[in-house]
């Protein structure tokens, strides 16, 4: 056993974990409020990067690159609410899946239209390029940047959440939104901004991991897969859940891959399985959704 | 009955005597020219269905999306340019096809594309719907070999004759191999013989080597014959890191290389997983510590990776488009690419072109579409001129023997255009790369 070695993949799993749990938690508040699982998820991640992308060859500036993918894909999220996504809440669940699922198709092709397969690539900004000694071993600066970056993103998710009036009916929607309809909020609002948040933390993802993992249209689908095993392991529509689910998946991925790496994923799965049959709604879970 | 009448019956007994006896020879010569015919090439697979009319269709199945769309996509213009090219009777497909004139036995060729995802299952799903419902006389196309090796067998199941596209595992033409298959482009094995040499000749004798390598066909047999050859060298394998095919980040294997004390990274990815992987190796400080080689080598990987990330990188290949110099056909060949596609083609492109020039080549030899025909001809041994000289077919495990391009990249503030990524550092000759034709296991098959 080299001990420098489970030391760094352990923080490595960390940093994995943490941008998980960001994708994860825009998927969560979604399922949670809305009732709807977003099947468009990958995508909106997916955009967020090209939007960055668009931004970063513009202007040259980094900061400006990740709040134009953020708030495209805000705006996106609002706009796919508003005019799709608001006709199927009544309908059942596989309407809402079948139609997530194709908008998904539709935009990853439409990328794929302007920018072709070829893949694109963000560089991450100047003072934080290279990598950092740790002591323990060397590690990609931008990687801890991102850490960073994503802890005070989902401290303001935590703080929107439980911290504010829109994100005390926001929970309060996810225990009984008829209840909350029926003290005259307009829980249509509501979920109009719940979709937009949602969404806009996919496309923050997605820029911020631009410079880690260069876009191509697909990028969306693989994350996808692995985000859906975050939110299950977590508890779906659990916001806590995400980020325990995220960092679990990500230390499964890294401590894994030292045993065996080929069956570092198939290890991921196994976990989820191991979590539905002790804990069918996931680690933090609630009854609400049932 | 009167005279006039009875004469009239007399004359109709006649003439229907005559026209049976006329039937009856015409019947009789009939079931005799079907009988050679059912001797000779009786029906099998899309024979003769799918030639009978003016036209002939090819099945294509590349993946055009997921992690080898680029390089799928790139195939599928190597097909198109040549499919364009056969019609028309183009100057460089009658330099390859002696024999041809315009189309292939005369009849027009028409063709399908489907998307393949680069999976097997999706692959054989669409290619079984060109055999049935577009009686396909060719079917082709694939940058993985799990698809090659399914499609493979789909091939000799439905008697319908399949030109594999990019495959580099040694099972294609190995263990997996077929009568109705056959493969154009370098491999595993031939790879590995190839760019070993110069890799030992680089970095010295007993070096600690890593291995990136996806978990499929192509990359344990590729990771495995490099292995088996640097063995020869003293060199040692300090970790295998296998991955998943398209694996959205490479961090954990990485940090396994990191820590491995190799000397050498060697990165058997391919498509975007070769493109990802070695922009994270560099990100992760990698190639601060030990050198990069790619054996075997991707499409586009030098333009996707940017930088000079591949500067002084020894790569393996099948063509790389300043062959031009040293071929005639390659000239032409990149000059018609470049005019119709706006690019110097990759050697995806070119190995699509290859495969339908070869395939036309051997049916015009054959005079017929009828398969075993067909693959006689494959098997005969004929010297044919290519875009990387002369080259011909194995007869015992449908492998062309073709050379391997060895490259190396160049640096940004060398390159003399913004395409001019590699020199060409050595053209080995294909013959002495091969492995004894049955040391993989090949058996071919029946033909029909």
């Amino acid at each position: 056993m080299n001990w420098s070695n489970l030391v760094a993949q352990m923080f490595n799993g960390l940093v994995l974990g943490a941008l998980l749990a960001l994708i994860s938690s825009g998927l969560t508040i979604i399922y949670g409020t809305l009732g709807v699982l977003n099947l468009a998820h990958g995508a909106m991640f997916m955009i967020g990067g090209y939007a960055g992308y668009l931004a970063f060859e513009a202007t040259g500036s980094y900061p400006i690159a990740v709040v134009a993918g953020a708030a495209l894909v805000m705006v996106l999220g609002i706009l796919i609410e508003r005019v799709i996504v608001r006709h199927f809440y009544g309908r059942p669940a596989e309407d809402q899946i079948l139609v997530t699922f194709g908008l998904g198709i539709v935009f990853v092709e439409l990328v794929r239209l302007g920018f072709g397969s070829l893949s694109r690539s963000v560089p991450p900004p100047s003072w934080a390029q290279g990598v950092t000694s740790l002591g323990f071993t060397v590690y990609p600066t931008y990687r801890l940047v991102v850490v960073g970056i994503v802890a005070v993103a989902l401290l303001i998710l935590y703080l929107v959440l439980y911290r504010t009036r829109l994100g005390m009916i926001v929970r309060a929607g996810i225990e009984d939104s008829v209840m909350v309809d029926s003290l005259g909020i307009n829980v249509y609002r509501v979920f109009m901004v719940v979709f937009g948040i949602g969404a806009m933390a996919a496309g923050f993802a997605g820029i911020v991991n631009a410079p880690v993992a260069s876009l191509t249209p697909d990028v969306g689908e693989s994350i996808m897969i692995e985000t859906f095993v975050v939110v299950v392991i977590g508890g779906v529509g659990s916001f806590p859940g995400a980020i325990l689910g995220g960092l679990i998946a990500g230390q499964i991925l890294s401590l894994t891959s030292i045993v065996d790496p080929g069956y570092s994923y198939v290890m991921l799965f196994a976990a989820m399985t191991i979590v539905l049959l002790v804990r069918p709604r996931g680690l933090l879970g609630s009854r609400s959704r049932d | 009955m009167t005279a006039r009448t009875k004469g009239t019956a007399l004359k109709s007994r006649r003439n229907f005597l005559r026209q049976a006896a006329i039937a009856g020879i015409g019947l009789t010569a009939g079931s005799r020219v079907s009988s050679v015919w059912a001797k000779d090439e009786p029906p099998i697979g899309t024979w003769p269905a799918g030639s009978q009319g003016n036209s002939v269709f090819i099945g294509i199945t590349v993946p055009r999306t997921g992690t080898y769309a680029v390089q799928g996509e790139d195939e599928l213009k190597g097909y198109q340019l040549a499919v364009e090219h056969i019609n028309a009777g183009h100057p460089l497909i009658k330099a390859i096809s002696t024999k041809t004139t315009k189309g292939v036995l005369g009849k027009e060729v028409k063709f399908g594309v489907a998307d393949s995802e680069a999976k097997p299952n999706v692959a054989v799903q669409a290619q079984s719907r060109f055999i049935t419902e577009n009686k396909a006389v060719l079917i082709t196309g694939s940058t993985s070999s799990a698809v090659a090796v399914a499609l493979n067998k789909l091939a000799q199941r439905e008697h319908v004759l399949y030109a594999a596209g990019i495959s580099g595992s040694n099972d294609t033409t190995g263990k997996d191999c077929v009568r109705y298959g056959v493969r154009q482009c370098f491999y595993g094995q031939t790879a590995a013989a190839a760019i070993g040499p110069i890799t030992v000749k680089t970095f010295g004798q007993n070096k600690k080597a890593a291995y990136l390598t996806p978990d499929y066909t192509y990359g344990h047999t590729v990771t495995k014959s490099m292995q088996d050859y640097l063995k020869t060298a003293g060199w040692t394998t300090a970790t295998n890191q296998v991955a998943p095919l398209g694996a959205p980040d490479y961090s954990s294997f990485l940090l396994n290389i990191a820590n491995s004390g190799a000397d050498v990274l060697l990165n058997v990815n391919w498509g975007h997983d070769a493109v990802l992987s070695t922009q994270q190796a560099k990100q992760f400080g990698i190639f601060d510590k030990m050198k990069l080689v790619v054996p075997y080598q991707t499409p586009f990987l030098a333009r996707e990776v940017g930088g000079d990330l591949m500067a002084g990188v020894y790569a393996a290949t099948d063509f790389w488009w300043t062959l031009q110099d040293k071929y005639p056909l390659a000239k032409m060949f990149v000059e018609e690419f470049e005019k119709k596609y706006g690019y110097k083609p990759e050697w995806g492109a070119n190995n699509g072109y290859m495969e339908f020039a070869l395939w036309a080549d051997a049916v015009e030899r054959a005079g017929t579409f009828y398969p075993p025909s067909v693959i006689k001809v494959y098997e005969d041994g004929h010297k044919i001129q290519s875009t990387v000289g002369e080259v011909y077919f194995r007869k015992e495990d449908h492998q062309l023997v073709r050379p391997v391009i060895i490259v190396r990249g160049k640096k940004a503030a060398d390159m003399k255009n913004k395409e001019d990524f590699y020199d060409v550092v050595e053209v080995v000759p294909g013959e002495p790369l091969m492995q004894k034709p049955d040391a993989f296991g090949c058996k071919l098959g029946d033909y029909t």
